[in-house]
Order: structure tokens, then C-alpha cells, then sequence
């Protein structure tokens, strides 16, 4: 019967929305990708995805914590996703360790005592939803949580947007004309943790870092200019957001993964087709026949 | 009293010292810099002449010593717009997404609203300082598509643009064609009747002779310091180059 439905576009689109779960899902999940989409243009020029991918994993035991105690979950997992990066900061100041080992180091630390803490606990934390999400089986409250997190990193992002490009540009001038560094540093690390937090309930927290550095790699390759790479990688992590949940509702496969697959796929399709940077050089290819 | 006689010096740099988690880059450095003069910056890979850069410019904090810019402390210089810095054309990602344009409006950043919305004057401040570096054919430029001569004159554009009273320029003159180097050496000319301040890095020995008044030979520390003509001897560059003689240094005609 599901593969008759899905002979017509029509029904393949529309059936899903009859669903009141796959309607929450999809809303949600398009903000947060948006939310992700719009941070992973800074990320993926700073050269912030190892931190992403730090950030991401060591919010876990916050996660854990918070939920013990009865906490917004949002909170834990903010407190330890900055919490790690200072961490990783003081141990690379104070020791010999190369950064990368450090950020290694610290983040598998983290993540460990997660689990660890998990299996002490033994609440009614779903460790399958932390690690790979559960956006079709959202809550009202995490819904609450992430609009607000998401319209408080967008509005943040909207105000220091230039400033933040600066200094991933060339934070060495920033400094010279007065512009507080320190200040983006740890803005754009904020929001890192707080998108990382409402990543983790779409894909969960093994695969969030996908979503901050996958749309803003793709809309790289397609555009030299600033403004076009961020609403390029916003509309790319949502576009992808959407194929990944209705495949993943059609086939009956795991939403998490098929979002982030989703996202691959269309990287790889930049990767070779992008008009001036893929691998076939579509605008060169095209100028030849005028 | 103290305060006026600081104020004949753009640059007063008082026995400073920089180190990254104890490890010393620079000590005991002096530099002292009239309006309209232009210093030569002299020394090895990793004598320390990119931490004098960031010492001015505040980029990293100095643990020993004093520095002021117009008599004034480096934060009050940075809340001024008083310091330009061009960086060395390896200091910078050639790839990021930005055109010419955007780049040089950078340069009025600091002078802008929080949400750095360009007013009429940046705009103009902007579309002036790209007509000196005569880049006006390439506003919409990225700065990935530019040569690097091109991509060194928007740099420069910035810095006009921020209309800075000192410029630090970190190695102008490398990796540029004929007419940037031409071009940049009239800027200079210009620049020092504006009575700006200029201090550049430089590792070829001809340019110093060409266009600095003063030349600051460092190599961790002051190895020497005046004017070029008295300054700039054989000897002292054997020194600051660790022994190896200026005949290798120049050329044979040297």
C-alpha cells in the first residue's frame, strides 16, 4: 500500500503531513537546521569543526545532569559544551600537548562520562534519542526550549553578523580598530554550544557536528561572496532537513542519519557540479558552446 | 610635563617585552617615531618583528615596558582608528568569500554603529582610498580571483580608508608586480607628506635604502637603531642576521 501512495509526488509530499508528529518534525527540524545552516558559514571559515565536533560530543553528561536533576536540558548542555572548550584551552596554555590531541583528549573525556553517567542514573533518559535524535518524538517543552534558543542564536548572529565575519576574516584588524575579540571569540563559541544543543534533537549528538559544518562546506563551494554562502548554507541544512525526514518516513529508516545523509548528498553534488569550484566546472563547460 | 614631551612621538615604546607562556619573543625594544617619518623593520624569521607588530596594534599584551601611541595608552589608540595594520600577504585566507568592496569597508568598522551600517561618508571614505590604490575596476571583485599585488593594494586601501595617522605594513613589497611596487612607493611619498607614520617589515635590504629615514635592526632584541645612512652598516647586518655576511645578503654589487 506505501509503495502505491508513493507512485504520486502528490501523496509522497502530502501524506506525512496528515501526521501531527511528521508536521512537528519537519517545523522543528527546518529550524534547527536554519539555526545550524546560518552558524556554519562562520564555523566552516574559522576553521572551527574539530571544535564543533568537541562542543557537540561534550555536552552530553550536562544533558544527563540536567535531566537528573530536573533541569532544562538546554542548560547542562551549555554549561558543559563551554565548560569543554576552556578546558581544552587551559590544558593547551599549561602543557606541551598539541591542540588538536587536546580537543581530541577533552571531548572523548566528556562523552565518556556521559555515558558512564547514563548507566548510573538509570532515569528515563532514552540514551538512543541523546545519541542519534528523536525528532519525531519531540515534547512540547523541547519544542518551547528550542524556538527560544533558536530565535536567541538567530538574533545574535543577525546583530554581530558583520563583526563576526570580520573576525574570522582577520581578527588581527579587529583588534587594531577597537572591536572587542575576546567578545566574538566566546559570542560565536555561545552559539556554537546553543546550536549543538538543538542539533542534537534532530540528528542527535554523534552526528550534530554535521549539521554546523556540512551546509556551510557546500554553500562555500557554490558562491564568493559572504552574504549568498550564508542564506546558500541556511537553505541547503533545510532543504536537506526535509528530503532526509520524508525518505527516512517513507523507507522507515533512522530520521538522524537520513537528514545528515541528506546533506552529504547534496555536498557531493557541489563537490562535482558546483559552476565555478566542483570538480566538472559546469560554467566553463557551459561557455565553451556560446 | 611628561605628557607633553610624549606628544612629539607618534610611536614611544619603552623597554618592552613580549612572551608566549614564557617563551620570549622580544625584550628590552625601543622605538621612538616622529610624525612623517618612515622606519624600516630589519630582522630574521622569528626575530620578533611580527610581535612588535602586535605589541603596537595591542594584539598581544606586553609584559614588561610601555607603549604609547600619541601619548596616549594602545587601547585609546584603538578606540581612535589611530593604528592601521596591513598584514603580509600570507597572514590572510585568499580564499574567504568577500570582494574588494568589503574588504576595504572593513577598514571603517571601528568608526561605525554596532550594526556597521555604512553612512554616506564611509562610502565615500571607501570609493576614495580604492581610486588611490587603483583598484576602482575591481569593486566587486573577490579577493580570490586578484593577484597578489592587486590583493596587497586593497589591503592598503583599507588601511587609507580607516585613515590611520600610523601604518604597520608587514613585508609590502613581497610577492608584488612592478607596478604595485611603483605604486606603493608613491603612496609613501604621499603618505610621509600627510605626516603619517610609517613602520614596514622588509626582508629585501635595496627598499630600506630607498624609502626609510630610520631602520630598526632587531633580532629578539634592538641590535641597532637611527638613521638608515648611519644605522644600516654591513656590520650591524652581519649581527642581526646572526653572522652571516651582508655580501650574501645584497648581492655581489653591495
Amino acid at each position: 500500500m506505501e509503495l502505491c501512495s508513493f507512485l504520486t509526488l502528490d501523496s509522497f509530499i502530502t501524506d506525512p503531513l496528515t501526521h501531527d508528529f511528521m508536521r512537528k518534525a519537519l517545523l522543528m527540524s527546518s529550524l534547527v537546521a536554519a539555526v545550524c545552516g546560518f552558524l556554519s558559514s562562520y564555523l566552516t571559515l574559522k576553521g572551527w569543526a574539530l571544535m564543533g565536533d568537541a562542543v557537540s560530543h561534550s555536552v552530553m553528561p550536562g544533558v544527563v545532569v540536567a535531566y537528573a536533576l530536573g533541569l532544562p536540558f538546554s542548560l547542562g548542555a551549555f554549561i558543559f559544551g563551554v565548560g569543554s572548550v576552556a578546558l581544552i584551552g587551559f590544558i593547551k596554555q599549561k602543557s606541551r600537548v598539541k591542540e588538536d590531541t587536546v580537543i581530541g583528549l577533552v571531548f572523548t573525556g566528556f562523552f565518556a562520562l556521559g555515558i558512564v553517567l547514563v548507566s548510573k542514573i538509570k532515569s528515563n533518559i532514552d540514551l538512543h534519542s541523546i545519541l542519534f535524535g528523536s525528532p519525531l518524538g519531540i515534547s512540547l517543552s523541547d519544542v518551547k526550549q528550542t524556538i527560544f534558543i533558536s530565535l536567541l542564536v538567530v538574533i545574535l548572529l543577525s546583530i554581530f553578523r558583520k563583526d563576526l565575519m570580520l573576525y574570522c576574516f582577520d581578527p588581527r584588524h579587529a583588534k587594531t580598530v577597537g572591536i572587542n575579540v575576546l567578545f566574538l571569540h566566546y559570542l560565536l563559541l555561545t552559539c556554537l554550544s546553543l546550536a549543538a544543543v538543538v542539533g542534537l534533537q534532530s540528528v542527535g549528538i554523534i552526528l550534530v557536528v554535521a549539521m554546523l559544518i556540512t551546509p556551510g562546506a557546500t554553500a562555500y563551494l557554490l558562491t564568493d561572496k559572504f552574504d549568498s554562502m550564508t542564506i546558500i548554507s541556511v537553505l541547503s541544512a533545510i532543504i536537506s532537513s526535509l528530503i532526509g525526514i520524508y525518505i527516512s518516513f517513507w523507507f522507515d529508516l533512522e530520521t538522524g542519519g537520513s537528514i545528515v545523509l541528506a546533506q552529504t548528498f547534496v555536498f557531493l553534488f557541489a563537490f562535482l557540479f558546483a559552476p565555478r569550484y566542483g570538480i566538472f566546472k559546469l560554467k566553463k563547460f557551459f561557455a565553451g558552446y556560446k | 610635563m611628561e605628557s607633553i614631551k610624549y606628544q612629539n612621538f607618534r610611536i614611544d615604546a619603552e623597554n618592552i617585552c613580549v612572551d608566549y607562556n614564557g617563551k620570549v619573543a622580544l625584550y628590552d625594544a625601543n622605538l621612538r617615531l616622529k610624525p612623517g617619518q618612515i622606519c624600516g623593520l630589519v630582522g630574521m624569521n622569528g626575530a620578533g618583528k611580527t610581535t612588535f607588530f602586535n605589541a603596537l596594534t595591542g594584539f598581544v599584551n606586553i609584559s614588561k615596558g610601555k607603549i604609547r601611541i600619541n601619548g596616549e595608552s594602545v587601547r585609546s589608540a584603538q578606540k581612535d582608528q589611530t593604528i592601521a595594520y596591513v598584514p603580509q600577504s600570507e597572514g590572510i585566507d585568499s580564499q574567504f568569500p568577500i570582494n574588494v568592496w568589503d574588504v576595504v569597508m572593513m577598514g571603517r568598522y571601528g568608526s561605525m554603529n554596532i550594526f556597521r551600517c555604512p553612512r554616506e561618508s564611509d562610502v565615500q571614505a571607501v570609493k576614495d582610498a580604492i581610486e588611490r590604490v587603483d583598484l576602482t575596476d575591481h569593486l566587486s571583485t573577490p579577493i580570490g580571483n586578484l593577484s597578489g599585488g592587486q590583493r596587497k593594494r586593497t589591503f592598503l586601501a583599507r588601511a587609507i580608508a580607516q585613515r590611520a595617522s600610523i601604518l604597520l605594513l608587514d613585508e609590502p613589497f613581497s610577492g608584488v608586480d612592478i607596478r604595485t611596487e611603483k605604486l606603493i612607493s608613491e603612496l609613501f611619498i604621499q603618505f610621509k607628506n600627510e605626516g603619517k607614520t610609517i613602520l614596514l617589515s622588509t626582508h629585501d635590504m635595496i627598499h630600506v635604502r630607498e624609502f626609510c629615514d630610520l631602520v630598526l635592526l632587531i633580532n629578539k632584541t634592538v641590535v641597532a637603531y637611527g638613521e638608515t645612512s648611519e644605522v644600516f652598516t654591513p656590520e650591524n647586518i652581519t649581527t642581526t642576521f646572526g653572522g652571516i655576511s651582508p655580501d650574501f645578503l645584497f648581492g655581489p654589487e653591495s
